[in-house]
C-alpha cells in the first residue's frame, strides 16, 4: 500500500440512468485517503445513487469506478471480496439484520470472515459498542428494542466490525436529535482520528459539515459542481451553494 | 503479503520483554488469537513483564484488544504488566479498547428437556391465547360491521373491490384448474373400481355427492387459505412493522374498518363464488373422464346427476363457504397484527396464518358435517 496522497475513491465519468431519467451524468469524483468528504446536494440529486453506485449496488451505463485502486468491474469475484472486506456501509435506515440480535448483527461479518474464537467475538463486539458509545447491556436487545439513535450507532459498530478502511455513511444524522447528532459527528471524528479512517458522508445536516468534514463535494445536475473546503463552499458564487451555506439556517450555524 | 504477526519472548535480566511485530490486524486475527492465548500463559512466570509494541506495523481494533488483553492477564495483584513503544497514532485507539468491560453473557438456552416441556406449556397456554384473540377479532370486525351499515358513507367500497378482485378474479384460473384435475382423479377412481362390481354409472352419484358437498368447498378454502390468507398476513404484518397501523389510528382510523373490514367482506364474497366455480368445473372434469374412460355419454351422465343429488347437496356446500372464509380471513388478520418488528416474525406468523387456517376450515367442515346430519340434510 504506497499509495499515500492518492485517491481512495476514483470516480471517473460515471452516468446512471434510470429508464430515460438521467441521474448521474459524467461525474468525476476523488475521496482522498484519511479524510472524511462530506457529500450534499439538493434532495433528490442522487447522492444516495452515487453512494450506491460506488458500492455496486446500482448498475452502471458508463465510467469507470477504483475503491482502493481495483476497478470494480474488472475485478475478479475474489477481488471484489476483498475490497468489500475494506469498507464498511452505514445504510440510511440503518439496515440491521431484524431477526439478530445486536450481538449478532455486530459478530455477523467478523463470523463469517475470520476464524476466530467466540470469546474473541464476544469482546470485540463490546469494544465497538464502547466506541459507538452504547452500554455492553445492550448486545442481546433486537433492532426493533432499540431506539433511533441506537439503531444508527450498531449500525456504525457493524459498518466498524472488520476494521474497514473506508466508510460511506448515508445521512448518518438524520432522525437525531441535534445534541445527538453532534455526538454522532464528535464519534465519526474520533474513529477517524483512531482507527485512521476514510469517511465518504451523504449528509444534508450544516453542523456535520461545519464539524466532521475535511472537504465538501456537492452535487447537481448529476455532475459535482464544488469541490472544497467550507470556505470555498462559501466563496462560491453557485446560486445554490448561496443559498445552502450563506441561508438562514447557515447563519444561524456560525452564530 | 509480508508482515505476519510476530511475539518474541525477549529475557531482559529479571523481567521478560514481548515484543510485538508485524501487522497486528483483523486480517490476521486468527493467528493472532492463537499467539495471545500462548503468551497469556506467562503469567506469573517472571516478577515484571512488559509488552514492547513499537515494531508493529499496524494496528486495528482487534490488535489493540488483544494486547490489552494480553496485558490484563499478564498483570496480577502484585504487579501491572506494562505497554512500552506505544506510537501517537496508537494510543488512542490503546486508550479506547482500555475502557472496554467484559462482554456480558448470552442469555443461555435452557437444557434439552426442560427447554422441551417448556415449549409445550408455551405451545399448550398458546393455544387458549389464539381462540380468545379470534373471538376478540370476530367481535371487533362484527361491531366494525355494524358501524358500517349505520352509516353507509364510511364503508370502503373502493378497496373491497380491490380486495375482490385479488383474491376472486385473480384466484379463478388455478382455483378451476386444480379442481377441475381433482375432479377427473375422483371419477377416474370410481369408475376403476365400481367397475369390478359393474357398478359404473354409480360413479356419477359419488362425484356429485362428494363434489357438491365436501370436496369442492373444501379444496377451495384450502386453496384460499395458502393464496389470500397468507397475502392478508404479510400485508397486515409488514403494515405494522413499518408502524403503518398505529399512523393510521393516530389519524382517527380504526383499523379494523379500514383495513380488515374490507379484506374479510371481500374473503367472504370471494369463497362462496369460487366453491360454485370449482364445483362445477370438479363436476365436468369427472363428466369428462366418466365419457373418454368410462364410456359414459354425457347425456346419460346429466340424467343420473340429476336423479342422483338434490338442491340440498348443494345448499349444503354453498353455505358452508362463507362460514369457511370468515374463519381464514379472521386467523389471516390475528396473525397480521400479532406481528413484530423482525422478519422472522413476519415469516413465522405468515405461516402459523395459513396452517391455523387450514386447520380450522377443517374443523369447521366436521362441525358442518354433524349439523347437518343431525337436520336430516
Amino acid at each position: 500500500m504506497a499509495e499515500q496522497e492518492d485517491a481512495i475513491i476514483r470516480v471517473r465519468d460515471v452516468t446512471v440512468q434510470f429508464g430515460s431519467t438521467r441521474v448521474l451524468d459524467g461525474l468525476d469524483l476523488d475521496v482522498k485517503r484519511g479524510e472524511i468528504l462530506g457529500f450534499v446536494g439538493p434532495s433528490g440529486a442522487g447522492k444516495s445513487v452515487l453512494t450506491r453506485t460506488i458500492i455496486g449496488l446500482v448498475p452502471k451505463v458508463s465510467g469507470r469506478i477504483e475503491v482502493f485502486g481495483v476497478d470494480l468491474d474488472a475485478a475478479n469475484s475474489s477481488q471484489r471480496r476483498a475490497v468489500e472486506r475494506r469498507w464498511g456501509i452505514l445504510f440510511q435506515q440503518g439496515a440491521l439484520f431484524s431477526s439478530l440480535t445486536v450481538r449478532q448483527n455486530i459478530q455477523f461479518p467478523a463470523r463469517e470472515y475470520l476464524r476466530v474464537s467466540q470469546r474473541l467475538l464476544d469482546e470485540i463486539m463490546v469494544a465497538k459498542l464502547v466506541m459507538v458509545g452504547l452500554k455492553p447491556e445492550v448486545a442481546d436487545r433486537y433492532p426493533s428494542e432499540l431506539s433511533g439513535g441506537m439503531i444508527k450507532r450498531v449500525a456504525l459498530a457493524r459498518a466498524l466490525a472488520l476494521d474497514p478502511e473506508l466508510v460511506f455513511l448515508d445521512e448518518p444524522t438524520s432522525g437525531l436529535d441535534p445534541i445527538g447528532a453532534g455526538d454522532f459527528d464528535e464519534l465519526v471524528r474520533t474513529l477517524q482520528r483512531t482507527l485512521g479512517l476514510t469517511v465518504f458522508m451523504v449528509t444534508h445536516d450544516l453542523d456535520s459539515l461545519y464539524t466532521a468534514c475535511d472537504r465538501i463535494a456537492v452535487l447537481g445536475n448529476g455532475k459535482i459542481i464544488a469541490a472544497g473546503s467550507i470556505a470555498d463552499m462559501k466563496a462560491s458564487q453557485h446560486p445554490w451553494l448561496q443559498q445552502y451555506f450563506n441561508g438562514k439556517r447557515a447563519r444561524a450555524v456560525v452564530a | 503479503m509480508s508482515g505476519d504477526p510476530t511475539l518474541e519472548r525477549i529475557a531482559q535480566g529479571e523481567g521478560l520483554a514481548l515484543c510485538a511485530a508485524g501487522n497486528w490486524t483483523a486480517r490476521f486475527a486468527p493467528a493472532l488469537e492463537r499467539i495471545v492465548s500462548d503468551a497469556e500463559k506467562l503469567r506469573g512466570s517472571r516478577p515484571h513483564i512488559f509488552i514492547d509494541v513499537s515494531q508493529v506495523a499496524s494496528l486495528d481494533t482487534f490488535g489493540a484488544w488483544l494486547i490489552e488483553r494480553l496485558r490484563r492477564s499478564l498483570s496480577d495483584a502484585s504487579a501491572e504488566a506494562e505497554i512500552a513503544g506505544l506510537s501517537a497514532n496508537y494510543s488512542s485507539l490503546v486508550d479506547e479498547v482500555r475502557r472496554v468491560g467484559p462482554a456480558p453473557k448470552a442469555a443461555s438456552e435452557s437444557l434439552l428437556i426442560s427447554g422441551m416441556l417448556e415449549q409445550i406449556g408455551r405451545t399448550v397456554a398458546g393455544i387458549g391465547g389464539t381462540v380468545i384473540g379470534l373471538v376478540d377479532m370476530l367481535g371487533a370486525v362484527l361491531a366494525a360491521a355494524a358501524k358500517v351499515l349505520i352509516h353507509p358513507r364510511s364503508f370502503r367500497f373502493t378497496s373491497t373491490v380491490h380486495h375482490l378482485e385479488q383474491v376472486c378474479l385473480r384466484a379463478v384460473p388455478i382455483v378451476v384448474l386444480i379442481t377441475f384435475l381433482i375432479g377427473c382423479i375422483i371419477s377416474q377412481q370410481g369408475i376403476f373400481h365400481f367397475r369390478r362390481f359393474g357398478a359404473d354409472i354409480f360413479v356419477v352419484d359419488m362425484l356429485g355427492v362428494l363434489v357438491l358437498r365436501e370436496i369442492g368447498v373444501l379444496l377451495v378454502a384450502i386453496m384460499v387459505a395458502g393464496r389470500s390468507g397468507s397475502a392478508y398476513t404479510a400485508e397486515l404484518g409488514s403494515m405494522k412493522m413499518r408502524e403503518e397501523i398505529d399512523a393510521l389510528r393516530t389519524m382517527g382510523f380504526d383499523p379494523i374498518e379500514v383495513l380488515i373490514l374490507p379484506r374479510m367482506l371481500a374473503l367472504v364474497l370471494a369463497l362462496p363464488i369460487l366453491a360454485f366455480l370449482g364445483a362445477m368445473a370438479a363436476l365436468y372434469g369427472g363428466g369428462l373422464v366418466a365419457w373418454l374412460y368410462g364410456g359414459v355419454d354425457p347425456e346419460a351422465f346429466l340424467l343420473r346427476l340429476r336423479d342422483a343429488i338434490s338442491i340440498d347437496h348443494f345448499i349444503v356446500g354453498m353455505v358452508k363457504a362463507p362460514v369457511m372464509a370468515a374463519v381464514i380471513g379472521i386467523v389471516a388478520c390475528v396473525e397480521g397484527l400479532a406481528v413484530q418488528g423482525s422478519a422472522e416474525s413476519l415469516g413465522q406468523h405468515t405461516t402459523a396464518s395459513v396452517v391455523k387456517g387450514i386447520f380450522f376450515v377443517i374443523v369447521m367442515d366436521g362441525v358442518f358435517a354433524i349439523f347437518f346430519a343431525s337436520i336430516g340434510m
